[in-house]
């Protein structure tokens, strides 16, 4: 489907060639700023950095209520990526497989977490969890992360599932194998690919969650983004230059996993 | 006579037996469904329902109090539209910028294609505080903007580019260009190119035939990705409230306001269920003139 070359000269459209760079520019440029910056020795959030120093990262891995909104963090979406990936897909196997009048609604309704603003699910689980005790409660944060990862997971397994032969899986059932048989043996090592990025797309979900934190993850179980968003609103620490690179770093890391994964299950 | 109609009985019986089989392998199926359902209808469908009660509820009494109150106070109706203006314009800034890089990416090769489009993801899948406070630190007094301009002389005093409706818009752009992007790129890129070179084989300027082939084709994929950039802006949170400095108040911040300093459920829920109505609105736009598909596929 590649559009080729047009009958246009390169030479008369290096204008587009340099706005596009421009834009390009732009919308990377200020993530990798960032990473010298955590290395300044400066209370000040100088660029480029004057003196080079780990203060920054020492001052947070030094910081017990720092180190604890971490491991919240990142137990929550660990417990996220659990529950997310086998939910979203199992609706995605139903939406693909049931034929039934209910599958359009079904699929919309899958998709409501991503359609319905933040702020109002914000403060609708807010309402919820005072009733139900679960302010401020691990079960209470790692639900709501589920509620707004397992439509990722549902979109991505349904993809995969939309390019796998589900005859595949009919001759496995006329061959005698029940459906759970079926699909565990043979629809799901071929959707794996799908389901690995789903889990991937759920676990940035819950790791980079900031509204919804704001209402109902506090106190002891306070987590990395709230406590981050509290500190750029009210007083920026440096200390944020040292977590924002290790956060860019990880999703690097989890973007070029997923990318490797993909490359190797082709 | 016993040895026909045995068989034929058990054809009956097997073939009642085969459509219960089905019926159940159904249910089963659109039964996997069910946890995910769930926890969406509780812990989503069923408090936006208890929000949309509550804002019918001011002071303990039942009615349009926290309705009314929204057209009659100036306060209101200036949140909604500084939210609706600000949303109008970073939509426009990512359709400018977003969509030279589409058109152009869909062009290239494959492999140069995908890692223009790295440049779109790796923002798209950062953090929005990492990305804010980027921003923070280059838009700041004596941030890399501000010192760049001094350094060439364009200006003597360091400009105000954080902390308010500048620094938000930027970084509003900046978090929506990926939305507006990567929907338009997988739209392009299924254009046939054959189009254009017959265009051109006809006569028409490379101009005419942008405005008369490629824009029309491009167009869905245009439409998911501006309205969906739209709504997102419509309740952002996050980026206006750090970049604005409280200097710019958008319809989220009223919300959470409202919820968390006043307790006063009843007006953040009418907020709510107002901007609900307007983004359902929209993605009904979307499904009419697009295909909501565009939008979530990703």
């Amino acid at each position: 489907m590649s559009v080729g070359p047009l009958p246009i000269a390169p030479y008369r459209r290096l204008w587009l060639y340099g706005v596009v760079a421009g834009v390009l520019f732009f919308l990377v440029a200020p993530i990798f700023i960032v990473i010298p910056i955590s290395f300044s020795d400066s209370e000040f959030l100088e660029f480029p950095p004057r003196g080079f120093s780990l203060r920054w990262y020492a001052a947070y891995f030094n910081d017990p209520q720092w180190m604890a909104a971490t491991r919240v963090s990142f137990i929550a979406a660990a417990l996220t990526v659990l529950f997310a990936t086998p939910l979203g897909t199992a609706a995605a196997y139903a939406i693909h497989r049931a034929q039934s009048r209910w599958v359009r609604s079904l699929h919309v309704l899958m998709l409501l977490p991503q359609m319905v603003p933040l702020i109002l699910i914000g403060i609708g689980l807010f309402y919820v969890y005072i009733q139900l005790g679960l302010v401020n409660s691990m079960l209470g944060i790692v639900l709501a992360h589920t509620l707004l990862a397992t439509p990722f997971v549902v979109v991505t397994v349904l993809a995969g599932l939309q390019s796998f032969d589900m005859t595949q899986e009919k001759v496995a059932r006329s061959l005698g194998a029940s459906w759970p048989v079926a699909f565990f043996t043979v629809t799901l090592p071929q959707i794996r690919l799908s389901m690995v990025s789903g889990a991937f797309f759920a676990f940035t979900t819950s790791l980079d969650e900031v509204v919804i934190g704001l209402f109902i993850a506090g106190g002891d179980n306070t987590v990395l983004t709230r406590r981050m968003f509290l500190s750029l609103r009210d007083q920026i620490e440096p200390t944020i230059a040292a977590i924002s690179s290790l956060l860019i770093v990880i999703t690097l890391a989890a973007l070029i996993a997923v990318a490797l994964f993909a490359r190797k299950a082709d | 006579m016993h040895d026909m109609t045995a068989p034929q009985g058990g054809h009956a019986l097997n073939r009642k037996e085969l459509a219960a089989d089905e019926r159940r392998e159904k249910r089963q199926i659109l039964g996997l469904s069910l946890p995910a359902a769930a926890i969406i209808l509780v812990l989503l469908v069923i408090p936006v329902g208890w929000l949309f009660a509550l804002s019918f509820v001011s002071n303990g009494e039942i009615g349009l109090a926290n309705y009314t109150r929204m057209i009659e106070y100036s306060a209101y109706l200036s949140i909604f539209s500084t939210t609706i203006l600000i949303s109008l314009f970073v939509t426009l800034l990512c359709i400018v910028l977003g969509y030279p890089v589409a058109y152009l990416l869909g062009q290239m090769p494959p492999r140069l294609a995908t890692i223009g489009l790295a440049f779109v993801i790796i923002p798209f899948w950062t953090s929005i505080l990492v990305r804010t406070y980027a921003w923070l630190v280059i838009l700041q007094r004596q941030g890399i903007v501000n010192d760049a301009l001094i350094g060439i002389g364009l200006i003597d005093e360091p400009l105000r580019l954080a902390h308010n409706l500048t620094g938000t818009v930027i970084g509003m752009t900046h978090v929506m260009l990926p939305f507006l992007v990567l929907p338009l790129y997988a739209t392009v890129r299924n254009i046939d190119g054959d189009l254009m070179r017959a265009a051109n084989n006809m006569g028409a300027s490379p101009a005419r035939a942008f405005r008369d082939v490629f824009l029309p084709l491009s167009m869905p994929g245009l439409i998911a990705g501006s309205l969906l950039v739209f709504i997102l802006c419509l309740g952002f949170y996050v980026t206006p409230q750090i970049l604005g400095g409280g200097r710019v108040i958008m319809v989220s911040m009223k919300i959470q306001q409202n919820v968390q300093t006043y307790f006063d459920w009843g007006a953040g829920s009418a907020l709510g269920v107002v901007l609900l109505l307007i983004v359902f609105a929209i993605f009904y736009l979307v499904h009419r003139l697009a295909g909501l598909d565009r939008i979530f596929a990703r």
